[in-house]
């Protein structure tokens, strides 16, 4: 019983106490950079797309929402020919991001993407992809991978020394 | 003449006033509950949100009304017209003020208890009616919790009759200008404001309802404005409960400087506050928990108050 008295006082209380509440289009809430909102896709330093178009991230969407088609440019970089992501599908679960081996898929901070008409919530690769780097600024994946392509032979890449030569003899 | 238009203004009032402020007591409720659990509840909808009461309104009003094919139609249709009409009939004989009553019956308390007891009838046959396990769960629930809180309800009041001479409430308001029976009667004021919790089925005495275990409990078929009778009933319950507390316990419209009918509304809202402030801070008990309690605490309570003022008002006399 007098627990029960205490709890009400202590409930009482709250009368004078701050509101928790952010009364939003008018106050922003503060959020962490690592918050996960709408989802971009990123460039590396020299401005090259870095998504190689490895599925990896519509491997991962728990909710298929994720589309793209691979292709190749004259370089043999890969890259995707298209790149879709059904927004009102998407649950923000950060898995592409997680799952994408080139930094190229990111959640941002921005959640404000509400659309009265549901096809503009499906975002093609010229909304997704911004002009720079995104969280991993300085990551290069194309630098660093040892896959030859246009302008980059093996052995070339940073942090790798030139390809054995099986058939030499030669210590 | 003027007596004529004086008393009709009055049925007007008790008929329309507790009405709309059952709908006002909506948005009084979710304000509250906000600010006790430090949010803001609804403050977008015209001045600190005050219109909401009247969007959710339309909204209630054009909601489909739907009655389920396996509910007994003609009682599922009545069930929640019964609340209403048992509610205003209760508040028929409350004294606002002196002059304020609609009917002044010289057994206006035995009308309130009696009225307030039919009001399971609405309960019990909504959630029979509604052919659904679920409601029939809350309607079992009810009709048990109701028939034992009703017990010492009546028992708690007598306290207050013995000391006051008589079940007309107006006579019993008069009999408190000296000391309110809040004081003497401590105890009764107690039991009968738990009672009075169960009796409206608020929390933590929502057993009926238990949205966590029961969905809706009786109501869990109603759509529309049936719901919505079912839910302006229970506010009214509330208030009438309020102000049946101002009127039995804290010297009703008495009280200095302010005219009477101020003095009620202050002692009814302040009331009406703290069952918002259970809501906001009790759990719900078990249903073995709420009858042990009912049976076995609150009714040889109520029993001994009864026995001790009788006692003390025979010595005195
Ligand atoms: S955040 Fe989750 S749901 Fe959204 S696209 Fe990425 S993996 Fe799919
Ligand atoms: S965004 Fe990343 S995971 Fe998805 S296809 Fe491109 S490189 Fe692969």
């Amino acid at each position: 019983m007098l627990s029960v008295i205490r709890t009400l006082w202590n409930v009482f209380l709250h009368t004078f106490q701050p509101r928790e509440t952010i009364q939003y289009p008018e106050e922003k809430p503060n959020l962490p950079p690592r918050h996960k909102g709408r989802i971009i896709l990123s460039r590396d330093p020299d401005g090259g797309e870095r998504c190689v178009a490895c599925h990896l991230c519509a491997v991962a969407c728990p909710v298929d929402c994720i589309a793209l088609q691979a292709t190749e440019d004259e370089n043999g970089r890969r890259y995707p020919e298209f790149f879709r992501i059904n927004f009102s599908r998407c649950i923000f679960c950060g898995y592409c991001e997680e799952a994408c081996p080139t930094y190229a898929i990111q959640l941002t901070p921005d959640f404000e993407m509400g659309e009265f008409n549901r096809q503009n919530m499906v975002y093609e690769k010229e909304h997704l992809l911004i002009s720079g780097e995104g969280k991993y600024p300085g990551y290069n994946f194309w630098k660093v991978a040892g896959v030859k392509i246009g302008g980059k032979d093996k052995g070339e890449a940073e942090n790798e020394a030139a390809p054995v030569d099986v058939h030499s003899l030669m210590p | 003449m003027t007596t004529t238009i004086f008393y009709i203004l009055v049925i007007a009032g008790v008929l329309l006033v507790p009405l709309n402020l059952a709908a006002g007591l909506i948005w009084l409720e979710r304000r509250l509950l906000a600010l006790w659990q430090d949010r803001y509840g609804p403050n977008r909808v015209g001045p600190f949100g005050l219109l909401q009461v009247l969007a959710d309104m339309i909204k209630i009003f054009f909601k489909e009304d739907w009655i389920p094919p396996f509910a007994d139609k003609v009682v599922f249709v009545i069930a929640p017209a019964i609340v209403m009409v048992t509610v205003l009939m209760a508040f028929a004989v409350v004294p606002f003020t002196s002059t304020v009553v609609v009917a002044n019956l010289n057994i206006g308390l035995l009308f309130f208890l009696g009225m307030s007891s039919l009001g399971v009838y609405s309960v019990v046959l909504g959630g029979w009616s509604s052919g659904s396990k679920y409601s029939l769960l809350g309607a079992m629930r009810a009709s048990a919790q109701m028939l034992s809180y009703e017990v010492f309800m009546g028992l708690s009041l007598m306290g207050v009759v013995l000391m006051a001479g008589s079940f007309n409430l107006r006579d019993i308001v008069e009999a408190q200008h000296k000391v309110w029976f809040v004081i003497p009667q401590f105890l009764g004021f107690v039991l009968f404001m738990i009672a009075g919790i169960a009796e409206t089925r608020r929390l933590p005495f929502d057993l009926a309802e238990a949205e966590s275990e029961l969905v809706a409990g009786f109501h869990a078929e109603y759509s529309g404005m049936k719901f919505g009778m079912f839910f302006v009933g229970e506010y009214m319950g509330v208030m009438l409960i309020s102000v049946m507390i101002s009127v039995l316990f804290f010297g009703g419209w008495l009280g200095p400087w302010l005219p009477p009918l101020a003095w009620i509304v202050i002692k009814t809202f302040f009331f009406i506050m703290f069952f918002i402030l259970l809501r906001a801070g009790l759990p719900r008990p078990r249903f073995d928990q709420l009858m042990s309690w009912g049976w076995k605490i609150m009714l040889p309570l109520a029993l001994a108050n009864l026995l001790v003022t009788g006692a003390l008002v025979l010595a005195f006399k």
